[in-house]
């Protein structure tokens, strides 16, 4: 990428030597433009980044001096078994999560390419729930699945079942999760595969339809490969997503029962801020960086970086 | 043959839509029974008696009204604080070349890939230090200078000739005036696709005032939906209430400006 842009930035800099009146003058201006994004993204973003990876090497607490205690921490996150548990949260609800809504989303949108009617109708319906905030999308489905209150269980009762406690036993409130985080996503990688999918030449399908290819082939042969560049944006971005994931479970489970729903940022915004032992909280999130960037480097060498063979 | 799988298609749309829109059609349906109605077993799909109460109380028990005024103000001054500096910076990266620019741009792309939420106790130092803390610009500033922005705008204004610029230099304008009378009406589209996205972020943004915000007349809807939801006994009427309140801007625009929604995020992958 690096090379890409300096190589634009090559092509344009010989244009741009065309024009030399009031050069020394105009040479201040770019700076004045970048200046203010710079300011706030240098205070806000670049300089936490490191006050964050001091603090995960010190016992500050907010209030008394700090003190640097060099890999402690890590050591404490490494060796902390609730730590660990938190972090298998995280990961069945990324592995449960990720790959339903890469399978819905892009079902969903190779039957709204199809020509069909209303689609922009129904473009419109699935994409909707992306628009409500996390925190809206965790009380409509507590509405719904409520143990003594939500309409599900009393459909489930008028069926003839016993009722599920799906907020407090472990196994559905991790279901109650994974169901409104696929309604409230899939929209949003609908319209990428949408788009990716619109991007593949008719042609290719034509000629396979020519030589009597099945559509479950073409779909293999065709629409897979060449759809890689955007699976692999999908992939990412549903992983970090996911990992990230916190509103949500907020206002749908509290974490509960018993912290089996509570994910990394909950538990290291529950260090940070309530225990107040931002030291401990800093480490655990430089963990969480670090599991990122790991995830996202997999990725791309697995998927060569999105690039079509 | 094709019509027969035409009509298996429509109808796993139908279904789907179905699933798709019963979660917020509960809710709104909810929020105007009466707290007989809303309890009531077996549940009752259409109120028989439908009501305005728990908008009432949610607006006058609940605060929501002060709620509702902050949100709109965080919204409002960050997505003019957003499109001011991101159209700026995006411009600058895009037709001026300078010291330190490539490296500019690979800092701000890179920072796409880390979530917020992974420096969210250094954050809460820095706003107190500023004395942001417990302010709504504390919620204003810090995320206005976000790199999807700066990103988007340097794309599209890659795509305008220099030799207009030039024109424009050799007629005597000066830069600041050809940023505002010739590069911002020529990017109105993308910057109004910024303008709807920078919208939906702020006004469902949570992390950011949860970092920011302790103070309760200071809440915004999200703040106080969350804390409304956490409570012991949660009284639904009203959080319904605020919800389909809370709802009801992001549908307006949403329903408006569909198109440059959906067309902006498949273009770039959107994400705050």
């Amino acid at each position: 990428m690096e090379r890409v842009i300096k190589q634009q930035s090559k092509m344009k800099t010989a244009k741009q030597l065309s024009f030399q009146t009031d050069k020394r003058k105009r040479q201040m201006v770019p700076y004045l433009f970048v200046l203010p994004n710079f300011v706030i993204f240098f205070t806000f973003i670049v300089v936490p980044a490191f006050v964050g990876l001091y603090y995960s090497f010190t016992d500050y607490d907010g209030l008394s001096e700090m003190n640097f205690v060099g890999i402690e921490n890590y050591k404490e996150v490494f060796h902390s078994s609730e730590y660990w548990n938190i972090f298998a949260n995280t990961f069945k609800y990324a592995f449960a999560v990720v790959p339903l809504i890469f399978i819905c989303s892009l079902g969903i949108a190779i039957l709204l390419i199809k020509e069909i009617k209303a689609k922009g109708f129904f473009r419109a319906i699935f994409y909707w729930p992306t628009m409500i905030s996390a925190i809206i999308v965790g009380v409509a489905w507590k509405w719904i699945f409520g143990d003594s209150f939500g309409v599900l269980n009393y459909l489930i009762e008028s069926l003839g079942f016993t009722p599920i406690k799906w907020l407090s036993d472990p196994v559905f409130a991790n279901i109650t999760v994974v169901v409104g985080t696929i309604w409230a996503r899939i929209g949003f990688f609908m319209v990428i595969f949408m788009a990716g999918l619109q991007s593949i030449p008719t042609s290719y399908y034509e000629a396979a339809q020519m030589d009597g290819a099945s559509k479950f082939k073409m779909f293999w042969s065709i629409t897979l490969p060449l759809l890689k560049p955007t699976s692999f944006l999908v992939l990412i971005l549903l992983l970090i997503e996911s990992f990230k994931q916190y509103p949500l479970v907020l206002a749908l489970t509290g974490g509960g029962p018993a912290k089996e729903t509570t994910f990394l940022v909950q538990y290291i915004y529950e260090f940070g801020f309530k225990k107040g032992e931002l030291g401990y909280a800093s480490a655990m999130s430089v963990v969480l960086f670090v599991v990122i960037v790991i995830f996202t480097v997999i990725q791309f060498k697995w998927t060569k970086g999105g690039t079509i063979d | 043959m094709k019509k027969k799988s035409n009509i298996l298609v429509y109808l796993a749309l139908i279904v789907l839509v179905c699933i798709f829109i019963f979660p917020v059609i509960w809710v709104v349906l909810s929020s105007i029974k009466d707290s007989t109605e809303l309890y009531s077993w077996p549940p009752k799909f259409i109120p028989d008696h439908p009501t305005l109460k728990n908008f009432i109380t949610a607006f006058e028990k609940g605060n929501f009204g002060s709620y509702f005024l902050n949100s709109t103000f965080v919204t409002v001054t960050a997505t003019i604080l957003t499109l001011l500096v991101n159209t700026m910076a995006g411009y600058a990266l895009a037709k001026y070349r300078f010291k330190g620019d490539t490296w500019l741009l690979i800092g701000f792309i890179s920072t796409l890939m880390i979530p917020l939420e992974v420096i969210m106790t250094p954050i809460f130092t820095v706003i107190s230090k500023l004395g942001l803390y417990n302010s709504l610009w504390g919620i204003i500033i810090p995320p206005a200078a976000t790199p999807t922005g700066v990103f988007l705008i340097r794309q599209y204004l890659l795509t305008v000739p220099n030799e207009l610029i030039e024109a424009a230099r050799i007629d005597g304008a000066g830069e600041w005036k050809i940023f505002w009378k010739l590069i911002v009406p020529i990017a109105k589209p993308i910057i109004s696709v910024l303008a709807i996205f920078s919208f939906m972020w702020r006004w469902d943004d949570f992390i950011w005032p949860l970092i920011v915000i302790s103070d309760p007349t200071k809440y915004t809807v999200q703040l106080a939906l969350s804390n409304f939801i956490g409570e012991y006994n949660v009284d639904w009427g009203s959080l319904l209430a605020m919800s389909v309140v809370t709802m009801i801007p992001v549908l307006i625009v949403f329903l408006i400006f569909q198109k440059q929604f959906i067309q902006g995020m498949a273009t770039s992958g959107m994400k705050d």
